[in-house]
């Protein structure tokens, strides 16, 4: 057996497809990074991303994100949609002019021989409406599937960038499961064949998959949640008056998850969803101003 | 004579793009050149994914003298304009300028000539304006750079004569500029390193080593053929679609076909669901039995030859498509699981437009005017009409059109057949769509032809109603096809459907004619005949609108048809120019002529010609004869043309008389005016 840590080992099992390129990256100097300890819906929301993308600082960093989309569960049922998954994202800014070679070489990190696999590059521009930000890149294809998206970003909060950020997420089951040719994300092999204690990602996640669809779609205390959304709106607001944007944006993220649990349990009309998306945007937006108005934020 | 050889290497460029770039890199390049004084023989352009190139051949090495005229001020303007156009010109002072009459005054001229020179120290500048102006649809910056392309820009070749050219392109912020140069790279796995090249041959075939072919059409070639070839082998037959092939070109430098397989689990979810899928989520191809049903086989085309021959990419590509498929499959057995009818009450959710409701309230209106079509349409059951309707946009809420939308109506159809409902319905859902442009089928089922009009006349109807309507650029609810869907179901079918009752507004009324127009025009009909009859007002049925429209046509292209038009004319000339002396006149005139006050033979004669003609027309009319009631119009000639041989009209002194003849002409042109406003027509 190889060693499992080595960025030369093909990973094998989940939590070595996340070692590999936690090395892998580390190696590109970047930052290991843990995940923000807060509910968001993808990795773009750390603040590693979303506020230091702004600015003229140079930043690279890398973490797995956990992710919750409350709608997208499926009890547990669908083999690959989950309202909790991961992702990796690393974060290279200014993006360096090699940044296409060095993804690649994550690629080979992993596993993926370039040479007997087709890689494409096809045209993906990405939007957040909630954060205000948008970005130019592709969606990765590796015969077929889609492995990652690449976004340059350009704007930020509303903010047009000072150093584009060249943004890399892989989504860790979908990629797992085309490594580890598995039909359904709760077959993946969590850890090791040879582990003392072999697991697959069923054994970890799949009574939470069930529950947490429960909760999603039908528990969740809808009352409760609105209350949340307008008491964490407030709570953002008077916060950037006191000049504290990183207490700000934790609110504007659980603004976020309120209205992404009220979504999912159906309770926003079509025309008051898109108000609600709008009210998320100004949050975050006076969060990364107010950010940029920081010593760390603005330029040293 | 030499060549330009400009090569723009850059991260991948999204397929869509592509071919628009490189024509517009040549425009602006040609555009500059001739600015520039500097001749040329030909220009070429050509993208990949991850290039622009463009060679232009036959450019002197010299350039010419370039002049350049400027007007300046009047002579003898204030000191401060003469100072402000001797320094725009660069002139020192006005003994250089020239003074020219320009017929509204003596002016200031001056004539600049840039000298010319080496050509190869004028390209640079009309390279790097032809890359400022390059409209990429939408644009970006990197790194710490300001400059916009479409993604990061790599390397630039820039070779005139085979030698590189001075210049650099600089991204700007902390980035090193990009130097022109001579230098490129080929195909993103199959080639390592650099390529030096000498001239656009040496390039192409540099290029080809590297495994990029340059040119798109070529790849084209190559994917077209690759494919047939592999289909022959399995026999089966490609599936061709130009839109995905014209994608899948500016997906690949280097294009290798290859043949997978569908899983059989699938093959019994409907070929549009497989097709759809494979087109949209994979760019795949499908492929066809020689029975004409999909088979079971897809063409992909990978940029990449691997060691292995593809099986790794085929076995890849197939593993993707199970897994979409087997999403396709589960909206397939998930959405016959609940009847179309069952799913009306969730219409009601779904808001069609704010100001217009829901989509429920949509689908109500919907039926009750395909059931008032229906009354028109003696072939047409008001029953099946009714439910089609009903139906009609109940698999907006099935999973597969959640999921693909571009399978609306075609998902009913199924659905509808899988629940066994009568097939008139189930074609109506699926046809109420078409025709979705020009070159679409046109529905012919009467319960189809019911439901697709309704569809349209209501979305035309209410958008007007709240103020929506197309302006000359913006059209965001389609409603220019709307209405030209309307026109051609409705004359194709040869629909006798009056409109007025439907469309309500006068101004929706005068959009269909705007859009008849136009769509007569396509096929060859001189506007003036059409404005002829539109003219006439209030005709609302298409189907007698254009008989007439045909007739007149017919009619103004034979000689009878042309004399008598001059002699309309003649007679409406005379009424209008009295009528424009007295604006009184035109009430008074509007009368039959007081046959006692006929005094000559040839005025009689008309009057006698105008009461035969009209016992004629009318009744042609009615039957809608329309080429019948213009054939009896020649009778007028020959009396008409006496008449205005012989008699006099505006007989000064005597005022009655005069009003007599007045009325007479007037009802020769009010006559022919029943059928078409002949004065709308051009001579």
């Amino acid at each position: 057996m190889s060693d499992p840590l080595s960025a030369r080992a093909k990973p094998t099992c989940f939590q070595e497809l996340i070692l590999t390129l936690q090395d892998y990256w580390a190696g590109q100097g970047c930052l290991i990074l843990q995940p923000f300890d807060m509910e968001m819906g993808a990795g773009t929301f750390h603040t590693a991303t979303t506020l230091r993308a702004l600015g003229p600082k140079p930043w690279y960093a890398a973490y797995v994100q956990p992710s919750r989309r409350p709608k997208d569960g499926r009890y547990g049922e669908n083999p690959n949609r989950l309202q909790h998954y991961y992702q990796f994202q690393a974060i290279l800014k200014p993006s360096p002019p090699d940044i296409l070679e060095r993804y690649l070489g994550s690629l080979q990190a992993i596993g993926i021989d370039t040479s007997v696999h087709d890689i494409r590059f096809v045209e993906d521009d990405w939007e957040s409406p909630t954060l205000g930000a948008w970005g130019l890149g592709w969606e990765v294809w590796c015969d077929g599937m889609e492995i990652t998206q690449f976004t340059y970003f350009q704007q930020v909060g509303g903010i047009e960038v000072d150093l584009v950020a060249g943004e890399i997420t892989y989504g860790l089951e979908r990629l797992a499961m085309y490594l580890f040719d598995k039909k359904t994300v709760y077959d993946l092999p969590f850890n090791r064949a040879d582990s003392a204690v072999p697991l697959t990602y069923g054994d970890v996640f799949l009574q939470n998959e069930q529950e947490q669809s429960a909760y999603n779609f039908e528990h969740a205390d809808t009352e409760m949640l609105f209350r949340h959304f307008a008491d964490a709106e407030r709570e953002c607001s008077r916060l950037i008056t006191k000049k504290l944007p990183l207490p700000a944006y934790e609110q504007c993220i659980k603004a976020s998850h309120a209205f992404n649990l009220l979504d999912a349990r159906s309770v926003i009309s079509v025309t008051e969803r898109q108000s609600y998306i709008l009210r998320v945007r100004d949050l975050a937006k006076a969060c990364c101003e107010a950010w940029l108005a920081t010593q760390v934020g603005k330029a040293a | 004579m030499a060549e330009l050889l400009l090569e723009l290497l850059s991260e991948e460029i999204p397929a869509r793009m592509q071919a628009r770039a490189a024509e517009d890199l040549q425009r602006l390049i040609c555009d500059g050149l001739k600015g520039a004084g500097i001749g040329f023989e030909t220009a070429r352009a050509f993208a990949t994914p991850r290039r622009l190139a463009l060679v232009v051949d036959g450019i002197p090495a010299m350039r010419d003298d370039v002049s350049e005229e400027k007007r300046g001020p009047r002579v003898g303007a204030p000191e401060q304009a003469v100072q402000g156009f001797l320094k725009g010109a660069g002139l020192a002072s006005l003994d250089e300028a020239e003074k020219r009459d320009t017929g509204k005054g003596e002016f200031w001229f001056a004539v600049v000539t840039k000298k010319g020179g080496p050509t190869a120290a004028g390209l640079p500048a009309v390279i790097d304006a032809a890359m400022k102006a390059l409209p990429w649809p939408k644009s970006m910056k990197w790194g710490s750079g300001t400059l916009q392309w479409v993604r990061p820009l790599q390397g630039i070749v820039a070779l005139f004569d085979g030698k590189v050219l001075k210049g650099e392109v600089s991204p700007g912020g902390a980035m090193t500029p990009i130097a022109f140069g001579d230098t490129t790279r080929g195909h993103r796995f199959l080639s390592n390193g650099t390529i030096t090249v000498a001239g656009f041959a040496d390039y192409v075939s540099k290029l080809r080593a590297a495994h990029v072919v340059l040119d798109p059409a070529e790849r084209q070639k190559i994917i077209l053929e690759g494919a047939r070839r592999l289909c022959g082998a399995a026999q089966v037959s490609l599936l061709e679609d130009q839109g995905l092939l014209d994608e899948v070109v500016g997906l690949v430098e280097w294009p290798v076909p290859l043949l997978g397989t569908i899983d059989a689990q699938f093959m019994d979810v409907p070929a549009e669901v497989l097709i759809v899928s494979m087109k949209t989520h994979q760019r795949y191809f499908a492929t066809t039995k020689p029975d004409g049903m999909l088979a079971n086989r897809f063409v992909v085309v990978a940029n990449n030859v691997s060691r292995d021959g593809g099986a790794t990419i085929v076995d890849g590509n197939e593993r993707v498509l199970r897994a979409r498929l087997s999403d396709a499959k589960f909206f397939w057995d998930q959405d016959r699981k609940v009847r179309l009818e069952d799913r009306l009450p969730v219409l009601k959710d779904i808001v069609f437009h704010a100001k217009l409701g829901t989509q429920a309230e949509r689908v109500t209106r919907i039926a009750r005017l395909a059931v008032e079509i229906a009354g028109h349409m003696p072939d047409a059951d008001r029953g099946l009409v009714e439910q089609a309707a009903l139906l009609c946009k109940a698999d907006l809420v099935t999973g597969m059109v959640g999921e693909f939308p571009e399978l609306q109506g075609v998902m009913g159809r199924y659905y509808a057949l899988s629940e066994e409902l009568p097939l008139a319905v189930a074609e109506a859902i699926g046809d109420h769509y078409a025709p979705a442009g020009p070159t679409d089928r046109c529905p012919s089922a009467p319960v189809s032809i019911a439901v697709a009009l309704a569809d349209r006349l209501d979305a035309l109807v209410s958008f007007w109603s709240i103020g929506e309507k197309p302006t000359g650029s913006r059209d965001p609810y389609a409603l220019r096809r709307a209405a030209l869907g309307v026109i051609r179901i409705v004359v194709e079918n040869k629909l006798r459907l009056p409109l007025r009752p439907f469309l309500k507004a006068d101004d929706l009324l005068a959009f269909f004619a705007e859009r008849l127009k136009v769509q007569m025009r396509e096929k060859g009909v001189r506007h003036d005949i059409v404005d002829a009859v539109l003219a006439l007002g209030g005709e609302d049925d298409l189907v007698r609108l254009l008989a007439r429209v045909e007739a007149l046509q017919s009619f103004l292209g034979g000689e009878a048809g042309r004399n008598l038009l001059t002699a309309y004319g003649r007679a409406a000339n005379i009424v209008r120019a009295e009528e424009r002396k007295d604006k009184a006149l035109a009430a008074r005139i509007a009368v039959m002529p007081d046959l006692t006050l006929l005094e000559l033979p040839e005025e009689k004669a008309v009057a006698a010609a105008l009461t035969a003609v009209r016992a004629k027309v009318a009744p042609a009319l009615e039957k809608e004869e329309f080429a019948a009631a213009m054939k009896v119009f020649a009778d007028l000639r020959a009396p008409v043309d006496a008449f205005f041989e012989k008699v006099t009209v505006n007989v000064t002194d005597k005022p009655d008389l005069r009003l007599n003849r007045l009325k007479l002409l007037n009802q020769i042109r009010a006559t022919m005016d029943s059928v078409a406003d002949f004065s709308r027509i051009e001579g």
